[in-house]
């Protein structure tokens, strides 16, 4: 860790305020000099590891009043962004209408961290590659632009399949981007330039040639909330993680699954593969090759199958293409088969 | 009673809770770097990014402006520390590759340290260090271009004509096997503190060898062994990797003679993994020929291990395999393979967790070929002596299998693999044999006995989590028939009488055979047996009276014990003085396989998994342990003991495992996100069955070690469950779900 400022914010107008000092204005905002810290629970680890080197860092967690709340609405959920990830797991009215959420966060991390996350900073969380990690190895495009990637020909087994660049292949390592990604989120923002809205969709940078650049936020650009719009899918939905051990474990393949059944005919389906993909991953293909039909082992396999025709394995993660598409196949089942209270 | 305080059963000690128990879930117990010294600079270690070359240049202009910087070592101003000797298990250091560079031997080697008033300070100026290297491309493991091979030159039994036997053998087997790269990663780092007071040292780091660090670290530093103090109370962890003396430990204590001034080194985790030792990858290949009623008649074993350009280290625990069986002829080879990586070491059961893994692997195979019970074929094959005609000092192994067995409910498997099912979730019940050879060591202790009925027990001894303390202090009180807490033991300190290395699970055996003749002494000098009958169970003003008869106050008692095992003679083809030596920093360490008998502790262990027919999760929801290993100290230390072992078993076979990236021989999941070991959640289930077993051969205490038997053999209980879950033959550790999606 280096040495750097720190400054606590008393509302959303000062945390941004003090970006109004970052001299270049069209830098991202993870590579920005200036950083917020809510729970820390990425951010503190990757400056002790020399990979984020901050020279301004603003504390948050007082906006937590003001942006942490959990609202139900008659056309939704509004999740506040500095509610904690517990806070959100253990709430039982999203536990019975969104459970893909509650799952999604529940199945991440260690209690300790998911009592200081803030949801906000979670879906930001960055790439788990370990040579974006250490910065020992020199090869990093998304760490130091143009270096090259060291995991194209290295230990790779834990990396994407989906969304790839021959610039990058890092795996995004969370699972509730995953659910807000199948229930078609939006993100409230606030920034330098104002407030706006965006789906949640189009947070997350694919690498292509700029790995180094992994969302389109802006510097400054704060996560205030994230609606998810009451939908008929919403309750029969479910996140399955498939890792190597039980608990405290990235994903190798997870899906997001919501379900709208027409008695068993899937009338609208929605999902989103984590563990695989560069980014969060929306499976539009295999949601397009449920419609209509009704789900089986056979559907949910051809469906599967679509949504990782494009896939491109390396040398130790081509078993995740295999695995993402039993994964997924066992979520559908699994969801098709799930008792939903009307 | 309960669980984890099992009632003894014949030949057990009481289970008595932890002397220190309090001391550590209060968080009171101090650990090396939690001793006080005054007015302490920070260190932070700089690690070489490349594997081989040289380094051309080093830049400190940057580095030397942080504020609060005191130092920056380099090899330009630490050419005053002395180059020690490498030998295998002699108590020396870990490594040939000592030197800060210029010449870089493997990845992670340490190559810088700055040190300054404070640890931010220190790092911040690591950070700004500038290092160029000149790289050459290194070999990093098995088939690599550019290793070489050589012979491990350790004993590798052979008996009768194993090829012919094998060729004559109407069932034969003949499989390959390999075992990953492990680090033990002890949850304590490897820190040091120095702290320099005129002319003497004193050295506080966790450590297996108080002796070895003492004169090591004198060595290091080319000044006398009485000149440095070492200071070890507690260590958070070790399982051999602080055992031998570390390149740091110098360093840190030069840097802190230069600058006057204490200095504490606390390196990182990622650091821990090349800057200590580690268990390095093997292959085996295996060969049985066995009659239609599963008779071996004959075994044979090769092993390959990984380790250094400079030291010739291995396990070979082909001395092991060879020999747990009644196998009719046998024959063994061990080749090392020198790659550009530090020097492998000692960690927890170094040579018979890849080879007994490789053995139990292979019977499994064996019985499913034969159509037979695992352990039947094991009873089959068991027998009174092993293939060259050494018999065993005790042997109970079957009486394991039949307790485990019992307990698990073996009866009601089904042999056809994939036969059992719960749902999606495929059941597999695998199980296989723990050894651990038994060692003992030359040791000494001295013991204080007062009239007021308390006594001090003073030992060189290592608390590494493994309870001597307790099972010390319990001999004491047992010999001298006063309570445990009216014993007091001191151990983890040079000032002490040295005992050997806590290593090859002597520990116990050593400390307890030693400090048992210093009580007698002192029991004979307070007038022998009578004494101790009217102690034992009488009120204290029995042991005033004797006391007063003597005329003293307190009676002290150094005593030294040498086991038949290391004394110079013909036998043991040894010829210095075991105590001179430990006093110097070696142990003599013997048993196992070298004795006149054949000494090991045994046991059984039965694996459930459940693996998930359509994405391959692999659960361990049970799992069942039966051992015996002479006399048990105390039930509740040695459960505890049995428990992690297995659990670290599991995390042998599904877990643990050091990615090494090839085309720069560096490892790449070098922390404890990365580096898998299981959670609370992997592990459901577990019994521990302590089987009584008597044997009054091995030493006068009658224990035999157990600290490194339970995790003996669990790897492969769980591939021969995986097995009979999926059909699928794991023959590459670790098993991991990608290898089941086959079907």
């Amino acid at each position: 860790m280096r040495p750097f400022e720190f400054e606590r914010a008393s509302d959303n107008q000062s945390a941004i305020a003090t970006f109004n000092d970052l001299r270049s204005a069209d830098i991202d905002a993870v590579n920005a000099q200036i950083q917020y810290l809510a729970g820390g629970t990425t951010l503190i680890d990757l400056m002790k590891l020399d990979v984020m080197k901050p020279t301004k860092v603003i504390d948050i967690n007082a906006l937590q009043q003001a942006n942490g709340n959990i609202e139900f609405k008659n056309n939704g959920l509004r999740l506040g962004a500095m509610a904690r990830m517990s806070q959100v797991a253990d709430h039982a009215d999203i536990q019975q209408n969104y459970p893909v959420i509650a799952q999604a966060l529940r199945l991440a991390a260690s209690a300790q961290i998911r009592n200081m996350a803030a949801i906000g900073g979670n879906v930001l969380q960055r790439t788990r590659c370990t040579y974006f990690r250490d910065t020992s190895y020199a090869n990093c495009n998304k760490r130091a632009p143009g270096s090259g990637c060291a995991a194209l020909e290295g230990v790779n087994r834990s990396h994407a399949v989906l969304g790839v660049s021959d610039q990058c292949i890092a795996t995004y390592p969370g699972d509730f981007a995953q659910a807000l990604m199948a229930l078609d989120a939006q993100v409230e923002l606030d920034g330098p330039r104002g407030k706006r809205t965006i789906p949640f969709a189009s947070l997350h940078k694919k690498p292509d040639q700029t790995p180094n650049i992994e969302t389109s936020l802006t510097p400054g650009e704060l996560i205030t909330a994230f609606n998810v719009a009451a939908a008929p899918y919403a309750k029969r939905s479910l996140f399955l993680k498939v890792r190597d051990r039980e608990s405290y474990e990235f994903a190798l393949a997870s899906a997001a699954v919501a379900l709208d059944l027409d008695n068993s005919n899937v009338r609208q389906a929605r999902i989103a593969l984590g563990g695989v993909a560069t980014v969060p991953w929306r499976a539009k293909e295999a949601e397009a090759a449920l419609a209509g039909n009704k789900i089986d082992d056979v559907t949910a396999k051809r469906a599967a199958d679509a949504a990782f025709a494009d896939a491109k394995p390396r040398e130790h993660n081509a078993f995740k293409i295999e695995l993402g598409k039993r994964t997924l196949t066992r979520a559908l089942l699994q969801a098709a088969a799930m008792e939903v209270p009307t | 009673m309960n669980r984890a305080a099992p009632e003894p059963q014949a030949n057990m000690g009481q289970p008595e809770p932890r002397l220190e128990a309090r001391l550590k879930v209060t968080g009171e117990a101090r650990y090396a770097s939690d001793m006080p010294v005054h007015n302490p600079a920070f260190a932070f270690l700089v690690t070489s990014p490349i594997a081989k070359g040289a380094i051309t240049g080093i830049d400190d202009k940057d580095a030397r402006t942080v504020p609060g910087v005191l130092g920056i070592f380099t090899h330009e101003n630490t050419a005053e520390l002395k180059k020690l000797s490498w030998s295998q298990g002699g108590g020396g250091p870990t490594t040939s590759i000592q030197d800060l560079g210029p010449k870089i031997q493997h990845d992670g080697q340490i190559v810088a340290m700055t040190v300054a008033d404070t640890f931010e300070a220190a790092r911040e100026a690591a950070y700004k260090l500038k290092i160029s290297y000149q790289e050459e491309i290194p070999s990093a493991t098995f088939d690599s271009p550019g290793v070489t091979q050589t012979d491990a030159k350790k004993p590798t039994p052979k008996a009768g004509n194993a090829e012919a036997a094998f060729n004559d053998a109407p069932v034969k087997l003949e499989v390959a096997y390999s075992t990953p790269t492990q680090h033990h990663n002890p949850i304590e780092l490897f820190t040091t503190t120095a702290s320099w007071d005129g002319d003497q040292l004193t050295v506080y780091e966790p450590s297996q060898f108080m002796y070895g660090l003492k004169n090591k670290t004198a060595a290091r530093l080319g000044i006398k062994p009485d000149k440095v103090h070492a200071v070890s109370p507690f260590v958070g962890g070790a399982f051999g990797s602080k055992s031998q003396q570390t390149p740091r430990t110098g360093l840190v204590a030069l840097a802190a003679r230069t600058l006057n001034r204490p200095v504490k080194l606390v390196p990182t985790r990622d650091q821990g993994f090349t800057i200590a030792t580690y268990r390095a990858e093997t292959r085996h290949a295996i060969k049985i020929g066995a009659a239609e009623n599963g008779k071996i008649a004959s075994f044979q074993h090769d092993g390959w291990e990984v380790t250094s350009r400079p030291d010739n280290y291995s396990v070979a625990g082909v001395e092991d395999s060879a020999r747990m069986y009644g196998f009719g002829a046998v024959k063994t080879a061990v080749t090392t393979v020198h790659a550009d990586r530090n020097t492998p070491g000692f960690m927890r059961s170094p040579p018979v967790v890849p080879y007994i893994y490789a053995l139990e692997s292979a019977l499994d195979e064996l019985a499913v070929k034969l159509k037979m019970d695992p352990i039947e074929l094991r009873r089959v094959n068991d027998s009174n002596k092993d293939a060259t005609g050494k018999e065993w000092s005790s042997r109970s192994l079957m009486k394991c299998y039949d307790q485990a067995a019992e307990a698990f409910g073996w009866s009601r498997r089904s042999a056809e693999p994939g036969s059992m099912r719960d749902g999606n979730w495929l059941i597999g019940w695998g199980c296989a044999s723990a050894f651990y050879p038994t060692h003992i060591g030359a040791a000494t202790a001295r013991v204080k006995f007062n009239a007021d009925g308390h006594a001090r027990v003073e030992v060189a001894a290592h608390e590494i989590g493994t309870g001597v303390m307790t099972v010390v202090g319990q001999t004491a009180a047992e010999r001298l028939g006063i309570p445990l807490d009216r014993v007091e033991v001191v151990v983890g300190d040079s000032n002490y009488p040295p005992v050997p290395v806590a290593g090859g699970s002597n520990q116990t055996a050593s400390c307890c055979s030693v400090v048992m003749k210093a009580c007698d002494a002192i029991m004979a000098k307070l007038g022998g047996a009578n004494i101790k009958e009217t102690v034992g169970s009488g009120p204290v003003k029995d042991v005033a009276a004797s006391f007063s008869k003597l005329g003293v106050s307190t009676v002290e008692e150094y005593a030294e014990f040498v086991p038949d095992v290391v004394k110079p003679n013909a036998v043991t083809s040894l010829v210095d003085d075991p105590i001179k030596k430990l006093y110097e920093g070696s142990p003599s360490l013997g048993g196992g396989s070298h004795g006149e008998k054949l000494m090991y502790a045994m046991g059984a262990e039965f694996i459930e998994v459940r693996v998930h027919a359509l994405t391959g999760e692999i659960r361990v929801p049970r799992i069942v342990g039966a051992f015996a290993a002479g006399r048990i100290m105390n039930t509740r230390t040695a459960r505890s003991q049995y428990m992690g072992a297995m659990i670290w078993g599991v995390s042998s076979a599904l877990h643990e495992a050091t990615d090494i990236d090839k085309r720069n021989a560096r490892y790449v999941n070098d922390n404890l996100a990365d580096y898998m070991i299981p959670v609370n959640a992997d592990i459901q289930q577990l019994e521990v069955i302590l089987v009584p077993e008597q044997d009054n051969f091995i030493n006068p205490v009658g224990v035999k070690g157990i600290g490194e038997l339970g995790n003996v053999g669990t790897a492969a209980a769980v591939t021969n469950a995986v097995y009979h879950a999926t059909g699928v033959r794991i023959r590459e550790l670790p098993v991991r779900l990608e290898k089941l999606l086959t079907t």
